[in-house]
């Protein structure tokens, strides 16, 4: 079976520790985190962190159901395969000289609706959010200017409709 | 009314019915240690090194199905529990563990024997937590207690900061447990319990593989119901001893490595594995994709995270053995498979694993027979890991559940001294044996003071083979008889023990065997006999690493038999 990547979505509660545990079983089982990223959820005293994984099908339900036997983890649902709004925000600092400056400002709001934050005589700091594959590609650009300083937050996710799927009744059999 | 938190860790210990604590003081729980005199309640036992405190609690938690709790200070009384804090969350052994540390303001600034034990035993414990104020002392420990023994039961470790001990709080002990994110499963899905029903009544060659969950959840009735009703032999996985009578006709065994080859043989030709309370290990699978490979496999455990983990499983049910196999046996069809039975039954008398070989050597087989024959089977039979281990899950027959306390998972040695003591101090009327090897003995050693100081009663039958047998074995088989590091230059082990104060015996053949065994018995305390085995003796059957389950090595020198096979009800 192919590794695919995989999302899943966690609630957890707001205890010290739960984000050592999560990541270290994720490890512990031969996983390779590619992004991670938590913040309190809608629901007073739980987080909600969301975990991009590498992996088969089969393998990434087990790092599932393990996850779920944390105590300090109320629910952990594997999204990849449902409707989803993703977003990773970065900031970007790149460098820029007063003939690049307008190129870069066109790059980033005309053609990746980003927002300049900063502007410098010798750098633009740019904030962009969408999926991976957009910051991605925006970087790759602005690699030919010369990248000095990025920050990226991981993706963070939700599924569309009015009830989120850590709400469906699911059996946890199968 | 005002407590310090260490009164209020007392009481909340009362609360939860602690009778026993195995432990080792030091700086960080002194605070503790000085109000234990305010609870007689709460017995002491001091141990020679925390892995024995740890290892005792687990001994204590398997014969009398509580929660063993152990104590240690912080840093290097932390660390020493790790390796039984492991062997107690791989065998799902229900424990507390309490241990000391620093106070709040010198936590993180690496002070003197500051560990972060906390982060140490995320991987191996089923839950643990730092306390930070005396407040919230006594419901981290009812959420402990709570988790250690519910659901698949397991290791919790509680930290507390030496002025946590001594600060003043007000005691109310929760009633209840409010975890939001806990809610062990115990209720099987009727629909996956009607499907395994309709694959047990329509298949023609099934084997029960039980293991340790029948034990812990109290399903032995239920299991040979379903067994008796149904007409499914039972196989059994190392710790699944004594969930179902070795003596029953449908009993064939242990399975695995070192399995009984016709537990093995009707395995491999089965058409329907029904698995309860087992994970697949490797050590009980071997191979997994030359596991059973015509079987459909029913695969009933608590833990849902254990089912698909090893083995692709056709019918899924997640529940509480006992729970499932009631529901189950209600739907399950009386019907006889003689044929079946007497298939495994006539493998069972064409390779009779359980024989004696006839030889005036004093064979470790044969001393373990004997142990059985003197204490007529109704002794507690505590191992290390080894050799002498699988020799006294082949050659000692266990009909009821926790007569057979043995590391699995981990694989512990040095296991089997502390884990005797615990069993004894939990089962102080039953006669507690622990069979040793030389090497796993002198791994934990030191607890023959802790037997001698509390006065506990375990026999010790030493399998001095003067190697790490087991290793040795492997090495004989695997790497063409290079014995390396394997060799053991001994102490005497009769002076170690009288110089602890505990009477002992050396037995170098055959006719001293009975005698000695029962000179132990009837000594009252501790006893120790070093047997002096043959050394090469080997294990068999065997199964070799990474090859299937059905390919089983005989023992090339088993022709002539000596003593009979198991006795049959
Ligand atoms: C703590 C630990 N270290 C190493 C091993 C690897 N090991 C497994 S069996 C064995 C030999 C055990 O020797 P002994 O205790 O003398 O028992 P025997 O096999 O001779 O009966 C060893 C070294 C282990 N299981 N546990």
């Amino acid at each position: 079976m192919a590794a695919i990547k995989h999302t899943l979505s966690a609630l957890v509660e707001d205890k010290p520790g739960v984000l050592n545990r999560v990541s270290s079983l994720i490890l512990r089982r031969g996983f390779n985190i590619m992004s991670i990223a938590v913040g309190r959820s809608e629901i007073p005293g739980l987080s909600r962190m969301v975990i991009v994984v590498d992996g088969t099908n089969t393998a990434v339900d087990q790092v599932r159901k393990q996850l779920v036997k944390i105590v300090r983890v109320v629910k952990v649902t594997d999204i990849s395969d449902e409707s989803i709004v993703s977003r990773e925000l970065a900031l970007i600092k790149v460098k820029s000289t007063p003939e690049t400056q307008s190129e870069i400002i066109q790059i980033a709001t005309d053609v990746f609706r980003a927002h300049v934050v900063d502007i410098n005589p010798e750098s633009i700091m740019v904030e962009v959010s969408g999926d991976d594959d957009k910051v991605n590609s925006l970087i790759e650009l602005f690699r030919g200017f010369g990248i000095i300083e990025v920050a990226r937050t991981g993706l963070i996710a939700i599924t569309r409709g009015t009830l989120g799927p850590l709400w469906r009744q699911e059996s946890e059999q199968s | 009314m005002k407590m310090t938190g260490a009164q209020i860790l007392c009481e909340s210990l009362v609360r939860e019915g602690v009778e026993v604590v195995f432990g080792f003081p030091g700086g960080a729980v002194l605070p503790l240690y000085d109000t234990l005199p305010q609870y007689p309640q709460l017995r002491h036992i001091l141990v020679r090194h925390e892995q024995g405190a740890a290892h005792a609690a687990d001994g204590y938690a398997r014969v009398t199905g509580k929660v063993g709790v152990c104590f240690a200070t912080s840093g290097p009384g932390a660390t020493n529990l790790v390796t039984g804090i492991a062997n107690a969350h791989l065998d799902s052994i229900p424990m507390v563990a309490i241990t000391g540390q620093v106070a709040r303001q010198y936590i993180g600034k690496d002070g003197f024997q500051e560990v972060d034990i906390i982060g140490i035993t995320v991987p191996i414990t089923k839950h643990n937590s730092m306390v930070y104020k005396a407040d919230d002392l006594a419901k981290a420990v009812k959420e402990a207690f709570h988790i250690a023994r519910t659901g698949r039961p397991g290791p919790v470790l509680i930290d507390i900061p030496k002025d946590v001990f001594e600060e003043q709080a007000n005691f109310n002990y929760p009633a209840q447990v409010n975890l939001t994110g806990y809610h062990p499963v115990m209720e099987a899905d009727p629909l996956q319990l009607e499907k395994a029903a309709k694959l047990i009544n329509e298949a023609k060659r099934p084997v029960i593989i039980a293991g340790h969950g029948v034990i812990i959840s109290g399903a032995y009735k239920d299991l040979r119901e379903l067994a008796e009703k149904s007409q499914i032999p039972v196989v059994n996985t190392l710790l699944g001893i004594g969930c179902f009578p070795e003596s029953h006709v449908l009993s064939f065994g242990m399975l695995g490595m070192h399995g009984m080859a016709y537990a093995n043989m009707a395995v491999d030709a089965s058409d329907l594995i029904i698995a309860i309370g087992m994970r697949f290990d490797d050590r009980a699978t071997s191979n997994v994709s030359g596991f059973a490979r015509g079987a459909y496999v029913i695969h009933i455990d608590i833990d849902p995270a254990e089912i698909g983990k090893n083995l692709k499983v056709t019918v899924p049910v997640v529940g509480d053995a006992q729970a499932v196999l009631e529901e189950l046996n209600k739907k399950v069809e009386s019907q006889s498979r003689i044929d079946w039975v007497q298939q495994i039954e006539q493998w069972r008398q064409l390779y009779p694993t359980t024989r004696v070989r006839e030889t005036e050597d004093l064979l470790p087989q044969y001393v373990i027979r004997q142990i059985y024959e003197v204490t007529e089977g109704k002794a507690t039979i505590v191992t290390g890991v080894g050799q002498h281990q699988m020799w006294s899950a082949h050659h000692y027959w266990y009909d009821k559940p926790n007569s057979f306390v043995s590391s699995g998972g981990l694989g512990t040695m040095g296991f089997e001294l502390p884990a005797a003591i615990g069993a004894k101090v939990g089962l102080p009327d039953d006669i507690v044996w622990a069979i040793c090897g030389d090497g796993g003995f002198q791994m934990t050693i030191q607890e023959l003071g802790t037997m001698v100081q509390d006065n506990i009663g375990v026999k010790i039958a030493i399998m001095n083979n003067g190697y790490l047998g087991m290793v040795r074995q492997w090495q004989e088989l695997f790497y063409k008889g290079r014995y390396v590091a394997t060799p053991l230059s001994n102490p005497d082990f009769i002076k170690v023990a009288e110089a602890y104060g505990i009477p002992a015996v050396r037995v170098e053949s055959k006719m001293e065997v009975i005698p000695a065994i029962k000179t132990a018995i009837d000594t009252p305390g501790p006893f120790l006999i070093d047997f002096r085995i043959e050394p090469e003796e080997n294990v068999y059957p065997m199964v070799a690493p990474g090859t299937n389950i059905g390919e089983i090595i005989k023992d090339p020198k088993c022709d002539d038999i000596a003593l009979p096979g198991k006795q049959r009800l």
